[in-house]
């Protein structure tokens, strides 16, 4: 579409595109991460500022009611405190359900609670003085007591007849449970050649960005305005929530992302230490800074994957899949988290078991029960890696009780290619995935008969190796039928706003956020090829409510295909409005006009015609030279939404190759593969990092992660020494490749990647212990895969 | 308050320290030098590593009171001397960052490295970076990095 010259981009002349998208084009906010130049939250640092600190609660559960705050307010440097009745009068309570989720029910939620703790780590009272230090010495001045109550711990007893009932008034601990049944499942099994059936854990872990949760808000009472800079991905779903909360107008809340160090799903939620700050800074019309320190963050952010699945295959003497039967039970804390609730990670396992393949018969129900623990919410993947390792994990089973080679046996199941569209059984539409290609491409990528023979080597050796394999299906895009059908005010549309300054520069605005995925740099390829000008011309804005259209931000892998759309299509609309222009200009029809590099070209011959330096000096400063009613605003605006489907499923596999020392239960990780169809690529390299990234979180989940809890529900791994997260050493070399199958609904075509590393991996890696492990007659399915949990499925220990 | 005179970036700083202040909260509060972060303040994530008299070390273990007469090079320090900026390059062409957070710790720990003007291998480079965590990448596009800037440096005369 475009001339580039190679020095514009840093590129050879051998790379050279006529477009953006597709190409490695290196990311503009790099430089200053490298350099300690970025500007985090914690960054920031406001006039008359103050500090927050919170008291929190030493138990899982208890009652509490006088709150002495007289040492604390004696405290040198401490200038408030704040009890949940004192924010209760300025902020309204919160509950977390939505209208689609059938039956869900959750307590109200305040931003400190009243005089009930339900975990270990909530926020009780909030100490507010001139800097941090001195707000955590006011926290430890303060006196309260606590009467603790039997806590209701274990997820299996949760709705049990004289179990521990959270909150009394809900009835029960039940939040919501579902079951998704197509075809004739009893029937399915009573035929079947070979029933296979296990259960699986998924280990309770979290998100550990390494910036911790932040926040300032500041409230101007001059102006009635409060100004949040927060390290979120949603600024606009954020600015709705912290206006209705604080019983304020959407228009004087302005939520603004400085860089922010990670998200992962962790930044989206609505936190109630979070809301407390916002609620302080509008009682005293002050900024008020937070941040949580480590503790507080494996105490305080969300949780995810707290899942017991109990699953059962069945197959015919041809290895064809017959029937799914999946019963998944799920423990998500005191409450459901607002406004995405915490019933989705269930809803999401009922929503993809048996997802890559071809079958009829299928019965899941999840069951979603509180507990006295951090809450659990949306994590990177949310439910996809857990529904990846049951029906991987049952695939391979199968293969096993069949004699049949697993990647043989997924071959017959995996949907065919040319099968599209299609209706998943639990009503998932599938506008066109690419099972058997991707399988293909990734045995031209793993040297499968070299690991065999070396698997067979080694036996001889007494070292046991194991290869692993898991297809996946990834929901992206999603539409409102996520979230906006629910009730909830999350935004499944974006906007992108692009103008051209005087000068020719671009500059786009958009309502999708960056966390380091690279949405700004992709923004950045898709606006400079939509108009013609060197991607070091364009300047992209996000992260602010005020100045940017309104979106949903970035979650659930929507930032290319939803705010990449909207810039694409804004960004060609103001391509056509400069030829406009130009055209009257340069007395030429507009459709003979290109601009290509920055220049005003003719089409037919690439001459260059005209600089968007001189088109700009004419628009802005000479308009009385132009055709009095020629439209020249040099500005335009897009928003889009997905509207034929709504998710653009993605696909991929993974291979892991692994070795497992018997003597230790030491799981060594020797190769990863992966290849993945996110439809358009936009950017190679940026997806290749999303998608190993991805992987390593994966990898953390079903070997390292846990948060372990003691019996009376008290979190034991509360810092880095004791939960364990992916280092550099323990990391296999990753190999990424693609397969692009563009959704239709939109012209650029992609669908997100940020998860489907996070989604395969468990599974693949579950699979190569499994493989490594069988000459020894052991097995693993529950997560994480720990040195005590090999041993004693060696039977080495009890 | 403990008064105290170090070098910062090559500056001479005079300050008076409450004794529990660590060197990251006084690099960051007292010096508004916020390229050092605290990712964990209790010495396991690494994001808060620059150099205290030639060594790398934690930020978050050191007490600024104790540095009374110390030499510190932080991100700042080290990217305008210029003595990383090609393994900085290096950084930006293998998107070896994506939110940046462990980056400068990250980049202090392979100065030291480079440094040492060794030639190790991959596995090599994995184990020295261990002690800095990077919860986006993966590691593999830092070590690719990393690695490109030792062979581009051992190239050159
Ligand atoms: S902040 Fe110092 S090691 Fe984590
Ligand atoms: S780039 Fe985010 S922690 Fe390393």
């Amino acid at each position: 579409m475009n001339e580039i010259t190679p020095a514009s981009i840093g590129l050879s002349r051998e790379d050279l595109p006529n477009s953006y998208i597709g190409r490695s084009v290196p990311r503009p906010n790099v430089p200053k991460l490298v350099q300690g130049r970025a500007t985090y939250t914690d960054d920031v640092t406001l006039p008359r500022m103050l500090h927050a600190a919170f008291l929190r609660s030493p138990h899982a559960h208890a009652k509490f009611s006088a709150i002495d705050t007289a040492r604390a307010k004696a405290v040198p440097g401490v200038f408030r405190v704040f009890t949940g009745h004192d924010l209760a009068k300025i902020c309204d309570p919160w509950v977390a359900t939505l209208d689609h989720l059938k039956g869900m029910k959750s307590a109200p939620q305040y931003p400190l609670p009243l005089n009930h703790a339900t975990w270990q780590g909530e926020p009780i009272v909030a100490v507010v003085a001139e800097s941090r230090a001195a707000a955590e010495d006011g926290v430890a001045a303060l006196d309260i007591e606590f009467e603790a109550l039997a806590a209701q711990t274990d997820m299996e007893t949760a709705l049990a007849a004289g179990t521990v009932v959270i909150h009394p008034e809900l009835g029960d601990n039940l939040v919501f449970t579902r079951t998704a049944e197509s075809g004739d499942v009893a029937a399915a099994f009573a035929a079947a050649h070979k029933v296979v059936e296990a259960r699986f854990v998924t280990g309770r872990h979290t998100g550990v960005t390494l910036e911790p949760r932040s926040i300032i808000a500041d409230y101007n009472p001059a102006d009635e305005t409060l100004t949040v800079y927060h390290s979120t991905q949603a600024p606009h779903m954020m600015q709705g929530v912290f206006a209705k909360q604080l019983r304020m107008k959407e228009g004087d809340v302005r939520v603004i992302c400085k860089d922010v160090g990670g998200s992962f799903g962790i930044k989206v939620h609505v936190y109630p230490d979070e809301v407390a700050v916002a609620a302080m800074a509008r009682i005293m019309g002050r900024p008020v800074k937070f941040v949580a320190d480590r503790f507080e963050s494996f105490v305080s952010d969300i949780h995810a994957r707290d899942h017991r699945i109990k699953g059962r295959l069945a197959v015919d003497t041809e290895g064809r899949v017959l029937a799914f039967d999946i019963d998944d039970l799920t423990g998500i804390g005191p409450y459901s988290v607002y406004p995405r609730t915490s019933a989705i990670e269930g809803n999401q396992v009922v929503n993809l078991c048996g997802g890559p393949y071809d079958f009829k018969n299928y019965r899941c129900t999840t069951t979603v029960v509180l507990q006295n623990k951090t809450p659990t919410c949306q994590y990177r993947a949310v439910g996809h890696p857990i529904a990846t390792a049951v029906t991987e994990g049952l695939m391979d089973l199968a293969a096993e009780a069949l004699g049949m080679d697993p990647v043989e046996l997924r071959r017959r199941n995996l949907i065919r290619d040319d099968a599209y569209p299609y209706t998943s059984p639990p009503g998932m539409r599938f506008e066109g995935l690419s099972h058997h290609a991707s399988l293909n491409k990734l045995l031209e990528m793993v040297p499968l008969d070299r690991i065999r023979a070396d698997q067979a080597e080694a036996r001889q050796r007494g070292v046991y190796r194991g290869i692993g394999f898991a297809s996946f299906i990834e929901l992206t895009n999603p539409s409102p039928f996520m979230y906006g059908i629910g009730g909830a005010r999350i935004s499944a549309q974006d906007g992108c706003t692009v103008r051209m300054d005087p000068d020719g520069s671009i500059v786009a605005s958009s309502g999708v956020t960056e966390q380091g995925q690279g949405t700004e740099a992709i923004l950045a390829q898709i606006v400079a090829h939509g108009v013609g000008v060197p991607v070091n011309r364009v300047k992209i804005i996000t992260g602010d409510t005020q100045t940017t259209p309104y979106g949903g931000g970035t979650w659930a892998c929507r930032g290319a295909g939803i705010g990449g759309e909207a810039a694409l299509q804004s960004a060609i609309a103001l391509k056509q409005q400069i030829l406009e222009v130009a055209g009257a200009m340069l007395q030429a029809a507009p459709e003979t006009l290109d601009i290509a590099m920055g220049e005003i070209t003719d089409k037919a011959s690439g001459k260059p015609r005209m600089t968007l330096f001189e088109l700009g000096r004419i628009v802005y400063f000479r308009g009385d030279t132009l055709p009095k009613d020629l439209q020249r605003e040099l500005v335009q605006t897009r928003h889009f939404i997905t509207k034929e489907y709504p998710f653009a499923f993605t696909n991929g596999i993974q291979a892991s190759w692994v070795e497992v020392d018997p003597a230790t239960g030491m799981v060594k990780l020797l190769e990863h593969w992966c290849v993945e169809d996110c439809g358009r690529v936009v950017n190679p390299m940026l997806v290749d990092e999303q998608v190993r990234g991805g992987i390593v979180q994966g990898i953390g989940g079903a070997l390292y992660e846990h948060c372990v809890y003691d019996a009376e529900g008290n979190l034991l791994t509360t810092t880095l020494a004791d939960y364990l997260v992916p280092m550099s050493a323990e990391m296999p070399e990753i190999h990424v490749g693609h397969v692009e199958t563009p959704t239709r609904e939109s012209l650029l075509g992609a669908k997100g990647a940020g998860e489907a590393g996070t989604a395969g991996a468990p599974a693949a890696i579950m699979n190569a212990i499994n493989d490594a492990l069988k000459p020894l007659n052991a097995r693993v399915h529950e997560q994480p895969f720990t040195p005590e949990r090999i041993l004693r499925a060696l039977g080495t220990i009890a | 308050m403990i008064p105290i005179s170090l070098t910062v970036n090559g500056e001479k700083v005079v300050r008076h320290v409450e004794p529990r202040r660590h060197l990251i909260d006084f690099l960051r509060l007292d010096l508004g030098l916020t390229g050092s972060h605290a990712g964990c303040e209790h010495g396991v994530c690494g994001a808060c590593t620059l150099r205290v008299n030639g060594k790398i070390m934690r930020g978050c273990l050191i007490l600024a009171a104790s540095l009374d007469g110390a030499d510190v090079v932080t991100i700042e320090g080290i990217s305008e001397s210029g003595e990383v900026s090609d393994l900085q390059a290096a950084f930006v062409a293998r998107n070896a960052a994506q939110c940046g957070f462990c980056t400068p710790g990250m980049v202090m720990t392979a100065a030291e490295l480079l440094a040492e003007a060794g030639t190790p291998t991959r596995g090599e480079i994995r184990e020295y970076l261990s002690g800095n965590y990077c919860r986006c990448t993966g590691y593999q596009a830092i070590v690719d990095a990393v690695e490109d800037t030792l062979r581009s440096r051992s190239a050159k005369p």
